[in-house]
């Protein structure tokens, strides 16, 4: 058990409550790198002897989480020129008590799993949860395509976080492939953000609608 | 050791079928020489296997079944086997195989068709061989192997034209039913297995199964069976995928595919030890509506290949009044009903592949060279295609069940079987016999509903352009029916050349050696069959002479006058008897199950205007039960549509929550609640 790990799963925690409670979207993206870099020095600390395998996952994910995505997650915003998300599905503060209340879950839940809980600590698993659901509650309250897409990363970085546990067990070109294809969904949903703008004059997901048959 | 070679002719001509389509695969697409070879290599497969095949029907020992090399699936070896009734079925089929590739040539000739004439060669070879296959193979999984490669190529033969939206619509419902079908067979290969622990094919022992078990079985094989054969209310998919299919295809379909059906029931329920005798009963009834439905159905038509696939029905239904009549004797220990029925059942298959193949045959002639499947716009043919139209009319007769023609032997045998039932001592079993005017009422309308076909189609005027430019069909087109209109007429005419044939299938379902007293000859009058019909020839041949004899006396010279239309003036094709105006008055009799849809032009007005009228009937299973249900389903399963509104957040959720009942249904709620209201 390392204390420093809990202490940033802790803050990796509150990190969600946050996100779900702005509706600054540069704020959102902040705390969304904030989170990406946690996790990516997570590796290093789940084991005392690190080797290289979790140096290279580590500094890919900090790469990536920290500098990548969010510069390009600031270049969209910029390119569409939107500040604030206005009108989500249900409001900030309900949203955030949703969270906490998921939050609740993941531990009650988390705490009956049959885990082999040699080397994990007791909150790397609710925290993975947790952050997940979060994911999902962004993805699902939110209106704007660039919020989604974030809900999208956070998502990720619940499984991120579930997969620390296999970190031994799962070989490292696993570990870079999902990064990678994070990476790109990213990348592809910045550009597509762009043109829904063009089409739609909006950002807002529910116009898509009309492209059902 | 003659025997155990002459296993092999089958296997290998299945294989050369197979293989018959792949070379042309990789010519080009205007490679005219390709088909040839395909066609080639069909029609050397079909000699191997009828010669294979007539072998097996003449000798009397079957050859041993033979171990094929590997097993896949089971522990048992996958065995091929040939008896007198597998060998009986695959006659036909080469038959058909072999001459409807050679009439594919120029029916469905590359230059016509460049985008699927290489597809229909290829999956024609895979059809014959699947159903080659499924004849002879002696395990399930080997059986259903066969079963799907047949009933899959033949989806992509219906489908030829995949352009036409009624194509795919055909192909698409018989898709459907064949899979129900499959799905069917494979409850009773499973509920096989659990009775019997083995997959390889062998009757079921009097003491391994109860009743309910069999009846089971009895019910599974009728439906997956009967979905293949066409039997009455299963018969939806028939007319669609026989009318819309390439000609040469409806004519391997009806003549032979559907028979498979016949097979595995024959085969299968053959398998069942002691029927009860309702079983028969049950077989019988569904034929008799067939029989008659089939041929009601037919004569509301007004498309010539759908009015042949209703024909296949009723033809379907006779032949299942054969073999309900054969079961009901081995419930009740008849041998001859056995004998009669069965035997009827038999040749009246391959009666059917004989003339419902040439009736398709020539009906593909006529829609080739005037490229119309409407009865009402063609007339006159007979004068431009003399060879069609006298093919055709030998089909007719066949099929209407009229001697001298082979049609009337095998219906023959079955009335002499039914009669047979008030022979001996009249038990409550005489009721059997009403099924006698039943078959007498299908030949009845057969004929009414042939004589509209021939009428309307060969004979008056042409009613449209295409019926007046029409020309005759090539030799290799006239060749494949000319040789199954000969068939008929010797089939018809010596027809103790078949029974010995016969006598050792039926000897085989019966499960003991031919015994003298299972003689067809014995019971039946055949030699006075072939002295009436050679008398005949003879008769109608004379006259045609006299008649020939007097015209040239005349000066050799025929005038050609218009009908007599009623002191009309000027007469023209249109005002001929059409299809419709002939059945009209049976339209009417039967319009209670027929239910036609009649649209009348609006005469009020002192001068009326240009009007038209037109009948319709449905299809009485697929428009008015299946069709009807479907759109019910729909609308019900429409009421789902408001949660799938397009939004991607929506969807989302729909996610998470199942996530999350997932996650909650593992929690051990009990235990949860106990920790948390328990002290």
């Amino acid at each position: 058990m390392n204390p420093l790990l809990n202490a940033l799963l802790v803050l990796v925690l509150a990190l969600n409550l946050f996100m779900l409670g702005t509706s600054r979207i540069l704020t959102v993206i902040r705390m969304v790198t904030l989170q990406g870099i946690l996790l990516g020095v997570m590796p290093l600390l789940v084991h005392e002897h690190a080797g290289l395998s979790a140096a290279l996952a580590s500094a890919a994910a900090i790469i990536l989480k920290g500098i990548v995505i969010p510069f390009m997650f600031i270049r969209a915003m910029r390119d569409v020129q939107i500040k604030r998300e206005v009108e989500p599905l249900i409001g900030f503060l309900p949203s955030m008590l949703l969270g906490a209340l998921a939050t609740g879950f993941a531990l009650v839940f988390a705490a009956k799993l049959p885990l082999v809980g040699e080397h994990t600590t007791p909150l790397l698993v609710p925290a993975s949860l947790s952050t997940m659901f979060i994911g999902f509650i962004l993805l699902t309250t939110r209106a704007k395509a660039i919020t989604q897409a974030m809900g999208y990363l956070v998502l990720e970085n619940g499984i991120f976080l579930f997969g620390l546990m296999l970190v031994d067990a799962m070989p490292l070109i696993v570990e870079l492939g999902v990064l990678l294809d994070v990476f790109v969904g990213i990348f592809i949903i910045c550009i597509i953000v762009n043109h829904v703008n063009r089409a739609f004059s909006s950002l807002d997901t529910r116009r898509l609608a009309t492209l059902k048959e | 050791m003659e025997n155990v070679s002459s296993i092999w002719y089958v296997p290998a001509a299945i294989l050369l079928h197979g293989l018959s389509g792949i070379p042309g695969l990789f010519c080009s697409r205007r490679s005219t020489r390709a088909p040839y070879g395909a066609a080639g290599l069909s029609l050397a497969a079909s000699l191997l296997g009828l010669f294979g095949a007539f072998q097996v029907m003449t000798s009397h020992a079957a050859p041993p079944p033979l171990a094929l090399p590997f097993h896949m699936i089971g522990s048992e070896d996958w065995s091929v086997g040939m008896d007198a009734l597998s060998a009986f079925f695959l006659v036909p089929l080469f038959l058909l195989g072999g001459l409807g590739a050679l009439y594919g040539l120029r029916y469905w000739a590359q230059e016509e068709h460049p985008e699927n004439g290489r597809k229909t060669r290829l999956f024609w070879g895979f059809c014959v061989a699947g159903m080659a296959l499924l004849l002879i193979a002696r395990h399930a999984i080997l059986f259903l192997l066969g079963w799907e490669a047949m009933a899959l190529s033949a989806f992509f033969l219906v489908s030829a034209e995949d352009h036409l939206p009624e194509v795919r619509q055909s192909g698409w419902i018989y898709l459907v039913a064949t899979h129900a079908g499959t799905l069917t067979l494979f409850a009773f290969f499973a509920l096989y297995y659990r009775i019997t622990g083995t997959l390889n094919l062998h009757p079921i022992g009097g003491d391994q199964a109860g009743l309910g078990a069999l009846s089971a079985l009895f019910l599974l094989a009728l439906v997956g069976f009967g979905l293949k054969a066409g039997m009455m209310p299963l018969h939806f998919w028939l007319p669609g995928a026989h009318a819309n299919a390439p000609t040469h295809v409806s004519a391997l379909m009806s003549g032979v595919l559907i028979k498979m059906g016949i097979y595995g029931m024959i085969r299968f329920i053959g398998f069942l030890p002691a029927p009860p005798a309702s079983w028969g009963v049950l077989i019988l009834i569904s034929g008799c509506l067939s029989g008659i439905l089939g041929v009601l159905f037919a004569i509301g038509q007004h498309d010539l290949k759908r009015l042949l696939a209703y024909h296949s029905v009723e033809n379907i239904g006779i032949i299942l009044m054969g073999f309900g009549l054969a079961m009901i004797g081995r419930s009740l220990n008849r041998p001859l009903w056995i004998l009669l029925g069965l035997g009827g059942c038999l040749l009246h298959v391959w009666n059917h592949a004989l003339f419902k193949g040439l009736l398709f045959l020539s009906a593909g002639s006529v829609v080739h060279t005037t490229h119309t499947r409407r009865i009402d716009r063609l007339g006159g043919l007979a004068k431009a295609m003399p060879w069609t139209a006298a093919l055709f009319l030998v089909g007719a007769v066949a099929i209407c069940g009229l001697p001298p023609l082979n049609g009337f032997i095998s219906e023959w045998f079955i009335y002499l079987g039914l009669l047979h039932t008030l022979n001996p001592s009249p038990s409550g079993w005489a009721a059997i016999s009403l099924a006698v005017p039943a078959l007498a009422l299908i030949g009845a309308l057969a004929l009414t509903c042939f004589v509209k076909v021939y009428g309307t189609v060969f004979l008056g005027r042409p009613r449209s352009d295409a019926a007046q430019h029409a020309h005759e069909a090539p030799l290799s087109m006239r060749a494949p029916m000319l040789l199954l209109a000969l068939l008929c007429v010797l089939i018809g005419l010596f027809p103790w050349w078949v029974t010995p044939m016969l006598n050792q299938a039926v000897a085989v379902w019966m499960n003991r050696p031919s015994a003298p007293e299972m003689n067809l000859a014995q019971h039946v009058p055949l030699n006075l069959v072939t002295v009436i019909g050679v008398a005949f020839f003879l008769f109608a041949g004379w006259i045609s002479f006299r008649l020939f004899h007097s015209l040239r006396r005349a000066g050799g010279k025929t005038s050609l006058m218009p009908t007599w239309s009623c002191g009309y003036a000027r007469p023209t094709a249109h005002m001929q008897y059409t299809a419709s105006s002939f059945v009209q008055a049976l339209l009417h009799l039967f319009r209670g199950i027929m239910r036609p849809h009649e649209q009348r032009p609006d005469m009020h007005p002192t001068f009326p205007k240009e009007a038209s009228f037109s009948t319709h009937v449905d299809e009485p299973v697929l428009d008015r039960q299946i069709l009807p249900l479907g759109r019910l389903l729909s609308e019900w399963f429409g009421k789902a549509r408001p949660i799938q509104r397009g939004l991607i957040n929506e969807y989302l959720l729909y996610v998470l929550l199942a996530v999350v009942a997932l996650l909650v249904w593992t929690m051990p709620l009990g235990r949860l609640c106990e920790c948390l209201f328990t002290r």
